[in-house]
């Protein structure tokens, strides 16, 4: 266990330290990370010019959504994706090799490989939506509340990551789908909006088949208080399960891994 | 540019035949062209309650169905080539062929239209067919809109083509293009009809060059356009488009002289 958290903290020191060497784009993509936060408010700043509620949500619950958003978004376009796409490249070449030889787990690995430190922005952002939407409401979340949202935020970002995963594991199995991970970013663009905004069938896959909005929806209604701790533990509990699922499939998706002659 | 020419046709050829062999990375970038129907999600949520200005729930349905047909019609990704291109060195090769490089990015580049119009205008027609109440009753504005879908995909190709040229300049291109985007997803009517912005924001929105990427030809197929008025927004599309051509042939060649190929 010390091993492995010595090994984690290396792997982070190593990729963080890589980035930080491109000082200007630093600043450069930690402007843009702002800007694109300001483009995903605009549909909903519009929106409320129009109504009071949407889908039975106001404009600062609304903002509690988008701001879980946002940070999940961060997360998955600056740790997560960057890491992953690798994988997709070195199955392709062949250089998978090299990170299989490692007397380390591969999964931990090509997790950890490269991040991009500035989306550490899109967190603030979110931060400051959060704060903006309180003073709207008018009062606090309760340290309760706020303990179950962070609860349901390391859920969603755990299924973030098994999803990101089990689509990595794809590339094994076809050849030519570099592109993928990208789908699946632009699919995520649906967490934006709560749960309650789709109807039929559209509500059952997003609520259980592809839980996007859930890994937004939930967190923004434990803030809010209206979350029953059994759902938050029961969300808890299938994401272990999934996370697991999400194991065994890379465990048995590299054993397929051929390598390529080069 | 005789010559040019003559090797048009099987540049087009050439590039058709790849996206055919990459299908099923080609499908994977048409799904992933998305966000309308998020965008159409919460709008007609929002119009479940009565039509927001002049978009009820179909016309919502109408809005987005053609934002996305134009986007898959119109799109191009010749900035994100170029600016690897010149980053790797490998645009020397292209330097080295009798055809100007520009030339072979926008053929490589148109090619990929026919292939994804065959699968995107059947799926997305079928659904128009079922709200056609919505859509324009002039033939001025059907007439319109196949020139209307070229300038788009004119305009959108040479931004990408300027900036991508910038990338000669300094390494950051792809950056520029990623803030031109966030702001052209807003001001394009892409996220959100230009009709719905408030007035002063509106009034803006409507002379830049942003609109006519994609709220022009949508605007013609809803109606909002026809007749002599769409003609003038045709003209200007089009004058947009001789401005970037100018733009871009200037950068273009005063680029290339700094050009140095590294690597490669």
């Amino acid at each position: 266990m010390k091993r492995l958290l010595a090994i984690v903290r290396a792997q982070l020191r190593a990729s963080a330290a890589m980035a930080l060497q491109y000082r200007l784009d630093f600043v450069v993509e930690g402007l843009l990370a702002l800007l694109w936060i300001g483009v995903t408010l605009v549909p909903v700043l519009v929106v409320f010019g129009t109504r009071e509620q949407v889908a039975g949500w106001t404009f600062p619950e609304m903002l509690l959504v988008l701001g879980w958003f946002v940070a999940l978004k961060g997360f998955l376009e600056g740790a997560i994706s960057p890491s992953l796409t690798n994988v997709v490249e070195h199955v392709r070449k062949g250089t998978l090799d090299f990170v299989l030889l490692k007397p380390v787990d591969s999964q931990l690995l090509v997790s950890l490989a490269k991040i991009e430190p500035w989306r550490i922005l899109d967190i603030f952002g979110a931060l400051a939506i959060f704060t903006y939407a309180f003073r709207k409401l008018g009062h606090h979340p309760t340290f309760f509340h706020v303990l179950l949202a962070l609860g349901l935020l390391f859920a969603a970002l755990l299924v973030l990551y098994s999803i990101s995963i089990l689509v990595v594991s794809i590339a094994f199995f076809a050849g030519r789908v570099d592109n993928l991970l990208y789908l699946f970013q632009s699919v995520f663009d649906i967490a934006r909006w709560p749960t309650s905004i789709f109807r039929g069938g559209l509500a059952i896959v997003f609520t259980y088949v592809l839980p996007l909005a859930l890994m937004t929806t939930y967190p923004a209604l434990a803030l809010l208080g209206r979350l029953s701790a059994a759902t938050a533990l029961g969300a808890l509990a299938s994401t272990l399960v999934f996370a697991a699922f999400a194991r065994i499939v890379w465990r048995l998706s590299i054993r397929r891994y051929t390598s390529a002659s080069s | 540019m005789r010559a040019a020419l003559k090797a048009y046709p099987q540049l087009l050829k050439t590039g058709f035949a790849e996206a055919v062999a990459y299908r099923a990375e080609f499908l994977i970038w048409m799904f992933a062209t998305n966000m309308p129907l998020v965008m159409l999600a919460l709008w007609s949520a929002v119009a479940r309650g009565g039509p927001v200005g002049p978009y009820s729930q179909r016309g919502f349905a109408a809005y987005y169905l053609a934002s996305l047909l134009t986007r898959l019609l119109t799109g191009s990704w010749v900035v994100w080539e170029m600016t690897m291109e010149i980053r790797q060195g490998t645009l020397a090769l292209r330097l080295l062929r009798p055809i100007h490089p520009l030339l072979a990015y926008s053929a490589e580049n148109l090619a990929a239209v026919p292939l994804r119009g065959i699968i995107a205008i059947p799926v997305v027609s079928f659904m128009l067919y079922g709200i056609r109440g919505e859509l324009a009753q002039h033939a001025s504005s059907w007439l319109l809109l196949g020139p209307a879908l070229l300038g788009s995909w004119l305009l959108t190709f040479l931004v990408m083509a300027l900036i991508g040229t910038m990338g000669l300049w300094f390494e950051s291109a792809g950056s520029l293009f990623d803030a031109w985007l966030g702001i052209s997803s807003v001001l394009s009517g892409y996220l959100i009809p230009l009709d719905l912005f408030p007035a002063a924001v509106r009034k803006i929105a409507l002379v830049l060059p942003f609109r006519f990427l994609l709220s022009f030809p949508v605007e013609l197929v809803l109606g909002k356009a026809s007749g002599l008025h769409a003609l003038q927004l045709l003209a200007t599309q089009w004058g947009y488009c001789g401005v970037a051509l100018i733009a871009t042939h200037f950068v273009w060649r005063a680029g290339l002289k700094r050009y140095a190929a590294y690597g490669g």
